[in-house]
């Protein structure tokens, strides 16, 4: 893993596996959500708007994801002091709470016709937008340290104490069954029917292409805009 | 004296004198401040105001634990106390979890003191208020605990206080969610669970200030 501490040979992976990752993660997203808007029937009960779930589903899975995206490279970083790690863990944040807020918007939008509410106070709902609060917090954190020149590994700490809240949301649904449903599909089983699982299971292997192309993209900014820097300090060095 | 005893005999001089981590009581006005605006803002029906009130006094209690995080940790980094600590071989966890009794100290028991009042102006019930009570007793040290957290995670940046609050208050839920809701009684174990919630940040927070601590000498 040490290997890629050096940036040039990250970079060289990354420079070709971004676009990559961006195209795929288009078309796949792109044809399963074409899929789910026009060939999946309409669900018994819920009628048309159960095609929300093409997007509310694999945007929930990325929130959380992002965090943990976080938490694991917020540890590398303070274990071994792995450079990349920090930069990981920056660049995941952004495209991580926007995963969430749309995943909180697409499930409210979905709650109003379902439920007749835009928002029920339970348990998964909560620790969702606990989730958004805890993401704000450490883009506020870690742009914090930046403008202060202080150690990145205090946003580090943050990113491993707010991990807490990961097993939380997972869990919510079995604790406190209050309003959000239980998981539909879990290791091995299902109770969704092919006809809405095939396109959920393509849109959320394209989004989180997408998700793994933003990172690769923001991450290659962080470099660059650090060389950049560097250059430019050292420009001013010279007489 | 044990360098735990001292450092906690420190910070309370500190906390209760006047210099710059002084200001003990501010907490507890502030509390007594937000009980009083509450009945001015949703009117002053007695039935209302009886039965949102201990909520109310759970929402005061946070924000007040969380009013001094400024003054918590930044003022000690800033003159090298940790530095010097360090040099003797008290380690930064052992001397914030000495912060983190001596805060819990300068607000939980005045915020429990001043809860009787409190409640008396929003005219909880008197089983109400022994739960309130309760659960204050249970959930302050979580919330000192966040403070201490909060505090040494922004001790080394320019922008504290806000970022401080921020970092707090979702942090601070679980404790406000059971804590309220071992107002009604122990209903589902609610006490059980602010104690729990209370536990893991006790647990954590000397760790996670220590850390950050270490991590602004660099």
């Amino acid at each position: 893993m040490h290997g890629y501490a050096n940036p040039a040979r990250f970079l060289k992976i990354a420079r070709w596996l971004t676009p990559v990752l961006l195209v795929v993660g288009l078309v796949l997203a792109g044809g399963a959500l074409a899929w789910g808007l026009t060939q999946v029937p309409p669900e018994r009960l819920q009628g048309e708007t159960v095609r929300i779930l093409f997007v509310h589903v694999p945007t929930a899975w990325l929130g959380m994801a992002g965090w943990t995206t976080i938490a694991g490279a917020s540890f590398a970083y303070l274990v071994w002091r792995h450079p990349l790690a920090d930069i990981a863990a920056r660049a995941a944040a952004w495209p991580g709470a926007c995963f969430t807020a749309i995943c909180l918007a697409t499930g409210s939008i979905w709650a109003r016709p379902t439920w007749g509410v835009w928002w029920v106070w339970d348990g998964r709902l909560t620790s969702f937008l606990i989730l958004l609060f805890l993401y704000f917090g450490y883009i506020a954190l870690s742009n914090g340290a930046a403008q202060s020149e202080a150690s990145r590994r205090i946003p580090a700490i943050f990113g491993l104490v707010g991990a807490i809240n990961i097993p939380i949301i997972n869990r919510s649904v079995e604790w406190w069954e209050t309003q959000h449903q239980r998981a539909s599909i879990t290791a091995g089983t299902s109770s969704i029917d092919a006809a809405f699982l095939w396109p959920l299971g393509i849109a959320v292997l394209g989004f989180t292409c997408i998700f793994g192309g933003v990172l690769l993209a923001r991450m290659r900014a962080i470099l660059a805009h650090s060389q950049a820097e560097a250059r430019l300090r050292r420009k001013a060095m010279q007489p | 004296m044990s360098p735990f005893a001292a450092l906690l005999r420190r910070d309370l001089a500190a906390m209760f004198g006047s210099g710059a981590r002084g200001g003990a009581a501010l907490p507890v006005l502030f509390f007594l401040a937000v009980a009083t605006l509450y009945p001015f803002a949703v009117g002053s029906d007695a039935r209302l105001l009886a039965e949102t009130g201990g909520g109310v006094l759970w929402i005061a209690a946070l924000l007040a634990a969380l009013l001094p995080i400024e003054r918590l940790v930044r003022p000690d980094l800033e003159l090298g106390l940790f530095d010097q600590l360090a040099l003797r071989g008290v380690a930064e966890e052992a001397s914030l979890a000495a912060r983190i009794l001596a805060h819990w100290l300068s607000f939980g028991p005045p915020l429990m003191v001043a809860a009787l009042p409190g409640a008396a102006l929003m005219g909880i019930e008197a089983q109400t208020l022994l739960n309130l009570e309760l659960g204050l007793l249970v959930g302050t040290p979580g919330l000192a605990a966040l403070g201490v957290m909060a505090a040494g995670l922004t001790a080394a940046l320019r922008s504290g206080a806000a970022l401080g609050g921020l970092l707090a208050i979702p942090l601070a839920v679980p404790l406000l969610i059971f804590g309220a809701g071992s107002l009604d009684g122990n209903a589902d174990g609610a006490l059980a669970l602010t104690g729990a919630a209370s536990l893991v940040l006790l647990a954590l927070a000397p760790f996670a200030a220590g850390a950050a601590i270490r991590a602004a000498r660099e």
